[in-house]
């Protein structure tokens, strides 16, 4: 048992800091959240550049050769900035599908297009009707000579508007909502057939509505007739780099509320020497603290070969820091008081990623569900 | 970063395993199981198995007597013994006034009293709190008064747990009522058989008897047995308390307890089908269980950190220990008593020999869940309470 980072992970840790701390200040990040894209190429040249973009690739074939805790460290430290580019829907879930489902030959291509910032990838999963439900799909995938064409309507692609590949989840065979019968497949976002509409969140980020009719897939990835494991060990990945944002995200928003306290005068005296105050900010660092820990468990769990424990352990890692980032995140606007209300303050930005992150994949609330139905931690 | 356990350390927690699967007595496991306090006699003969295996006291550095292990093997071997259930070492002579004598104690006092706190030929008692020092422990007014060769001891401590077994107290006077607070106070050690000590029993909410008030009334206590220096027992009393804080997560026995609780929720009829099957109840289970296991990892994180400490600071996630610990497993008891239904509410009294109630009319699996609620509530208050945990995060790690 040994919590201690590598030289390496040290220094991979330490770049990005570096860089985000040079070229992610508040103000930066605005500018960057008003160009098209809404979010920065120069930053993803130099994400390239430090192989952030090929970190979860295997080295001999164009990668880093990173695996959970990498991933973990970068995304906390994205985390930390609020970050705007693509890297969750390009490196991690684009790259686990990759990693996870495609041939030889397709990786051979595509992986050092992705090392070197050169294709953008994003995960057409959600649909209206599905919610977290990531069985529930109901667009289609029709066979077609020898390829695959696609029809349906997906919705928050994230990242969808300015991604050059799309991944998507299609119906191959049996009912709307069957675990069997999901493929996952390929298809040129800029390709006929593909319209998409691209929006802002309201966590700063981009997402689209992407409508599909008879687009051509370029590629399967996996079994398409049992594409669903593959989705859900890419999904638990992800999850693990999601919980590593977070605590990043919560962090910050914690750190800043405490230095607030410690500035803001009321009633002739800083504001962080009452002690209804103090408690609450204790209680902040409870919930970063657990967060933090499960953080841990989901780096490891990511690696557990046995899927349902795999799901199991995730859906834990989901509940515990979706629970912890509405806390401190609640909380670190109410210790403020007034100024976190205002667009110009960095905390409601924090706390708004917060919001978003716990629900992407599923809330804490789907996956309390899904533990407690699948008999939980526990064996009785 | 590697998370996992060696695979000595796994072998480890298996000859513990085997080790408490052949020596434990059944009684002293049913009696657990059921969550009542075992007897002292179990007590007694338990902490003797674990001394004659060498186990008795399992932070202890060789030297003093203990196994020489390391954190990871003390985690493991706590966790074992919690989860079976069996009776853990008995904490004031193995985590509290043990570890005192062998940091600040004369080699005659090491000599004396380690064998016999190890082998439980002496139970000691905790005389720290009094009826106007309860959080604000340095207020203690018990004095001490050096006439020839013995220290003059008057005042009560209450809230004094198990003391009704106790051979021995370690005490905490003051010897010094002109110095500040904190530096006037001195750690004493007292047979309980002096004259002039007087028990009282204090019957908790769910009717135990677990603590006592005790009353110093001119009692006699050799000037050897101070501890530390004189006026310095403040130093004594940090220490320990920093040594309690560690044991306070007790992971493995809210495992115990949640694995207890399904088997119930089991048993327990509600709409015509087990209580487990009902979404909700499930659901409350499973928040519970998310949260332990956050607190698993976080008393790794702290074992992990605190090998390699050098500065003996603790870690920021330390304090998360107590409130965590204690919160978890007071929810566990709540929804034991839940799931146990009315009759959870039959009265009795878990720490008896035999229950109070002798009328034998609730199933084995829920007597007594209530009383253990309600005698839970104390892990809050107890040990810092957790109000006083977070003024300590506030102020050390916040820097509020």
């Amino acid at each position: 048992m040994d919590f201690d980072l590598t030289e390496e992970q040290r220094l991979l840790q330490d770049s990005v800091a570096r860089l985000l701390g040079d070229k992610y200040g508040f103000e930066q990040r605005k500018a960057y959240m008003k160009t098209p894209d809404g979010w920065s190429r120069e930053i993803w040249a130099q994400y390239a550049e430090l192989g952030l973009l090929g970190l979860p690739f295997a080295e001999d074939e164009g990668g880093f050769g990173g695996g959970p805790v990498e991933t973990l460290l970068v995304a906390e430290q994205l985390g930390r900035a609020i970050t705007l580019e693509p890297w969750l829907s390009t490196v991690v879930i684009g790259g686990g599908f990759l990693r996870n489902g495609a041939s030889a030959a397709l990786r051979s291509k595509l992986v050092p297009q992705v090392a070197a910032g050169e294709l953008l990838l994003a995960f057409a999963q959600a649909e209206r009707q599905s919610r977290y439900d990531l069985f529930d799909v109901q667009t289609t995938a029709k066979k077609d000579g020898d390829g695959w064409v696609i029809t349906g309507r997906k919705g928050y692609v994230v990242h969808g508007d300015s991604a050059d590949t799309l991944i998507v989840t299609a119906r191959t065979a049996g009912g709307a909502r069957d675990r069997k019968g999901v493929g996952v497949f390929l298809v040129d976002a800029k390709g006929p057939g593909v319209q998409r509409r691209g929006y802002r969140t309201v966590d700063g980020q981009r997402a689209a509505e992407v409508e599909f009719s008879g687009a051509r897939a370029t590629a399967v990835l996996g079994n398409p007739e049992d594409g669903l494991p593959l989705v859900d060990q890419v999904v638990d990945e992800t999850i693990a780099a999601l919980a590593g944002e977070a605590v990043g995200a919560m962090q910050v928003a914690h750190d800043m509320t405490i230095d607030y306290m410690k500035t803001r005068q009321q009633f002739g005296r800083p504001i962080a020497s009452f002690q209804a105050l103090q408690h609450r900010a204790a209680d902040m660092l409870v919930a970063l603290e657990q967060a933090r820990s499960m953080s841990y468990y989901a780096a490891i769990s990511a690696e557990e070969r046995n899927p349902a424990e795999r799901r199991k352990a995730m859906a834990a890692v989901k509940v515990q820091i979706g629970r912890s980032q509405r806390f401190v995140g609640q909380q670190s606007i109410q210790l403020h008081g007034g100024i976190a209300m205002t667009i110009e303050y960095a905390c409601g930005h924090y706390f708004k990623r917060l919001t978003v992150n716990d629900a992407m994949f599923g809330d804490a609330d789907h996956y309390v569900r899904f533990l407690a139905d699948t008999g939980g931690l526990v064996a009785a | 970063m590697d998370l996992r356990f060696t695979d000595a350390e796994i072998a480890f927690r298996q000859e513990v395993r085997d080790f408490i699967a052949k020596e434990l007595p059944a009684e002293t496991r049913a009696r657990m199981v059921a969550g009542r306090s075992p007897t002292k006699a179990q007590v007694v003969e338990w902490q003797q198995k674990l001394n004659s295996r060498g186990w008795a006291a399992p932070e202890w550095p060789k030297e003093a007597g203990g196994p020489g292990w390391t954190l990871a093997q003390r985690y493991i071997f706590r966790e074992e013994l919690q989860q079976a259930p069996a009776p853990s070492p008995l904490g004031f002579n193995i985590n509290m006034c043990g570890p005192v004598i062998i940091e600040f104690g004369t080699e005659e006092q090491k000599k004396k009293f380690l064998p016999r706190m190890l082998n439980l030929d002496d139970w000691w008692c905790q005389g720290f709190s009094e009826p106007g020092a309860g959080s604000d422990l340095a207020g203690l007014k018990t004095r001490a008064v050096k006439e020839g060769d013995h220290w003059v001891v008057n005042g009560q401590k209450t809230w004094t747990t198990l003391a009704q077994h106790a051979d021995w107290i370690f005490l905490l006077v003051r010897t010094d009522p002109a110095a500040k607070k904190q530096e006037g106070i001195s750690f004493l050690l007292c047979d309980m058989k002096t004259p002039g000590i007087t028990v009282r029993p204090i019957i908790t909410i769910e009717g135990g008897h677990e603590v006592n008030e005790v009353f110093f009334d001119d009692v006699k206590v050799p000037l050897e047995n101070l501890v530390g220096q004189e006026n310095r027992g403040w130093d004594c009393a940090k220490f320990l308390l920093g040594n309690e804080r560690f044991g306070q997560a007790r992971v493995g026995a809210s495992r115990e307890r949640i694995r207890r609780l399904k088997l119930i929720a089991q048993e327990s009829m509600d709409g015509g089908e087990p209580l487990m099957n009902d979404p909700d109840f499930r659901r409350k289970v499973t928040e519970i269980e998310v949260e332990l296991k956050a607190l698993e990892m976080t008393v790794m994180r702290v074992i992990a950190t605190e090998t390699k400490r050098k500065d003996k600071k603790p870690d920021p996630a330390t304090s998360v220990l107590k409130i965590k610990g204690t919160e978890i497993q007071q929810m566990c008891s709540e929804l034991l008593m839940k799931a146990a239904g009315p009759y959870a509410w039959v009265d009795g009294d878990p720490d008896e020999e035999e229950g109070s109630n002798d009328v034998d009319v609730a199933p084995d699996w829920a007597f007594g869940l209530a009383g253990v609620y309600f005698n839970w509530r104390k892990q809050s208050i107890y040990g810092g309470s957790n109000e006083i945990q977070r003024n300590i995060m506030a102020k050390a790690f916040l820097g509020l």
